[in-house]
């Protein structure tokens, strides 16, 4: 029999409705495949397989009594900084240890309404900061391509485990890029939608004005399948808008013929990986062979963007992450007062890269510095913004690189975190702006890494960019490449 | 770019930052932070070089009016729910350390 587990969810479905498997079949070959690789990937923090067993044959029940369902029987994964009521949700920090949520985030209960089987935790970044995986408290995920290389992060473990026919679906979250880069780097589709798009209820917020959940999936169809299920408006979720939800799979017609898509001089920058630079290229002149027509735009203040988002994003996150004091959840080191308490309770459980965050959070916020930087920083987030709307005046969307480099070696950017942050250049501006973007596989480096090609659209335009990406992908046949360790997955 | 004043401006008093954050760091944690907290801000200082003076400030990407519901009384979670995370709670409370002497 055919590996269920190395197909798209689309696919799946198909087959669950001509009777060829059942779930039951799906989430054996997914548990099996886990078994057979995640020691050498990583990408699981934690995976209950009896229960989604329990779970699935529950499904193929109700479908045999005429259930239909966008997701009925379908394995999902979810990073690790979404609450599944009676689970844990570490956001692979140590701090949350021991704490079970008592609720179901939003889009997990939009993903049971849809009957999908919530199947494990995925590895990430502590807290959804960094760019690696290299930050998860518990372990490394590693790239399925090559596992001397970093995944991408902090969605890490979402993309490393689609990649690697370990999920067929998988859902991340996106503050700076970290739905689009490891997709990127792990050859999978990863969308952000536009905030406010998909409730935040239930996903530990990072950054509230930056945060997005979305889909890393197999294909561009999948990604618009799982937005259908996952966007909405929710009424305990004040950030989330009431704007009517497309269809996004009628969407995909495969034709962008008179579609202007605006290519941003700003991200071909110079220091550039050149095979990043030569496959994305090639990927726009296919578009043009599509109809697409090309326009040059600019987005002046791209070089700011990093400065911005480590202000606000570290402003916010050290506000948001106050609450991790070792009172009401998570671990706790005693003291003498409660100051004591907290302090030895923060420093014990958080990793290098949050406590650094919280730091330059704290200062740019502090009295005397709070004007120079964030007020700044908030002032030149308007001129970012300003910049797309600018572009979006003389194009549909935008297309361009997701990063400067394909993945990289564990360990390779030394201890230096800017150069770390300097990578997010092609990301960060998408959530300052609060836009949606997509990234969709392109091409392989010279090394065997896959390249992403991102697309860019104005807010609450996800079916755009959808619809660019799905006549992108179908005409080539970059996202159905698999890495060789999907072999060893049980993918036929 | 480049006068002294601007290097101090650059400088995280990271042991005074790590107080007010509530971390109780390690001489060598704040050694190591000072360090890259300092490049960091020496990037981030390029935005200077913007003139913001007109430009109003964005909290929110997205314009988010007042958000209003009806002030109806929904499920929400049970006490006994809450305190089970609490790592040491007795008697539907949360117990710390001694406040007041």
């Amino acid at each position: 029999m055919r590996s269920l587990n190395a197909l798209p969810v689309h696919e799946l479905n198909q087959l669950l409705q001509n009777g060829e498997c059942s779930s039951v079949d799906i989430v054996s070959d997914v548990i099996s495949a886990i078994e057979r690789v995640d020691d050498r990937i990583g990408a699981y923090l934690d995976y209950d397989g009896e229960h989604a067993l329990k779970e699935a044959r529950a499904s193929d029940e109700r479908r045999s009594n005429g259930c239909q369902l966008p997701l009925l029987g379908i394995p999902v994964g979810l990073k690790d900084v979404l609450n599944v009521r009676g689970m844990a949700c570490g956001c692979a920090s140590r701090i949350l240890e021991g704490y079970t949520s008592p609720y179901d985030a939003y889009v997990v209960t939009r993903l049971r309404e849809a009957g999908a089987v919530i199947l494990g935790r995925l590895n990430m970044d502590e807290f959804a900061m960094g760019s690696t995986n290299e930050n998860s408290a518990y372990k490394p995920t590693r790239n399925p391509w090559n596992q001397d290389y970093v995944p991408g992060g902090s969605s890490g473990g979402s993309a490393a485990a689609v990649s690697a026919c370990e999920a067929v679906a998988a859902l991340g979250s996106d503050t700076g890029g970290s739905i689009r880069q490891p997709a990127s780097f792990c050859g999978c589709v990863g969308l952000k939608p536009t905030y406010g798009r998909v409730s935040r209820r239930g996903l530990t917020a990072f950054a509230s004005s930056l945060d997005q959940v979305g889909p890393v999936v197999r294909d561009v169809r999948d990604a618009a399948l799982l937005l259908e299920v996952i966007a909405g408006h929710d009424r305990f979720d004040s950030t989330s808008l009431n704007i009517p939800l497309s269809s996004y799979r009628d969407t995909l017609t495969g034709d962008i013929s008179g579609m202007k898509l605006g290519i941003p001089k700003e991200y071909f920058i110079d220091g550039m990986d050149p095979d990043v630079k030569k496959t994305v290229q090639d990927a726009i002149d296919k578009c043009a062979e599509l109809g697409a027509e090309l326009v040059d735009v600019e987005l002046p203040h791209t070089e700011y963007a990093v400065a911005v988002y480590y202000i606000i994003a570290t402003a916010e996150a050290s506000a948001n992450l106050a609450r991790f004091d070792g009172v009401r959840y998570g671990a706790r080191v005693d003291g003498r007062d409660p100051l004591d308490m907290y302090g030895k309770t923060r420093a014990g459980y958080l990793g290098d890269e949050v406590k650094r965050r919280i730091i330059l959070g704290t200062y740019v916020l502090s009295s005397g510095y709070y004007d120079e930087y964030y007020i700044r920083a908030q002032k030149a987030r308007t001129l970012i913004r300003n910049d797309f709307e600018n572009a979006f005046g003389t194009c549909d969307a935008l297309i361009a690189p997701v990063t400067p480099t394909t993945s990289f070696r564990f360990g390779e950017k030394g201890d230096d975190p800017l150069q770390m942050y300097l990578g997010d250049i092609f990301t960060v501006p998408v959530n300052l702006a609060g836009i949606c973007g997509i990234s969709v596989p392109c091409g392989m480096s010279g090394s065997g890494l896959p390249i992403g090609l991102q697309i860019i659209g104005p807010a609450f335009k996800e079916e755009r960019i959808l619809r660019a990406a799905h006549a992108y992908e179908q005409a080539t046949d970059w996202h159905n490449q698999k890495p060789e360790i999907a072999r060893t997955a049980g993918m036929s | 770019m480049e006068t002294g004043t601007r290097q101090n401006t650059e400088h995280i008093d990271v042991s005074y930052v790590a107080h007010l954050a509530r971390l109780h760091l390690a001489d060598s944690e704040i050694q190591v932070f000072q360090k890259q907290l300092d490049h960091i801000l020496q990037h981030v200082h390029m935005l200077t070089h913007l003139d913001v003076d007109h430009v109003e400030p964005t909290a929110h990407a997205m314009p988010v009016e007042n958000a209003y519901r009806e002030d109806d009384i929904r499920p929400c979670l049970s006490h006994d729910e809450v305190m089970d995370n609490a790592p040491n709670g007795r008697g539907g409370l949360f117990i710390v350390p001694k406040i007041i002497e």
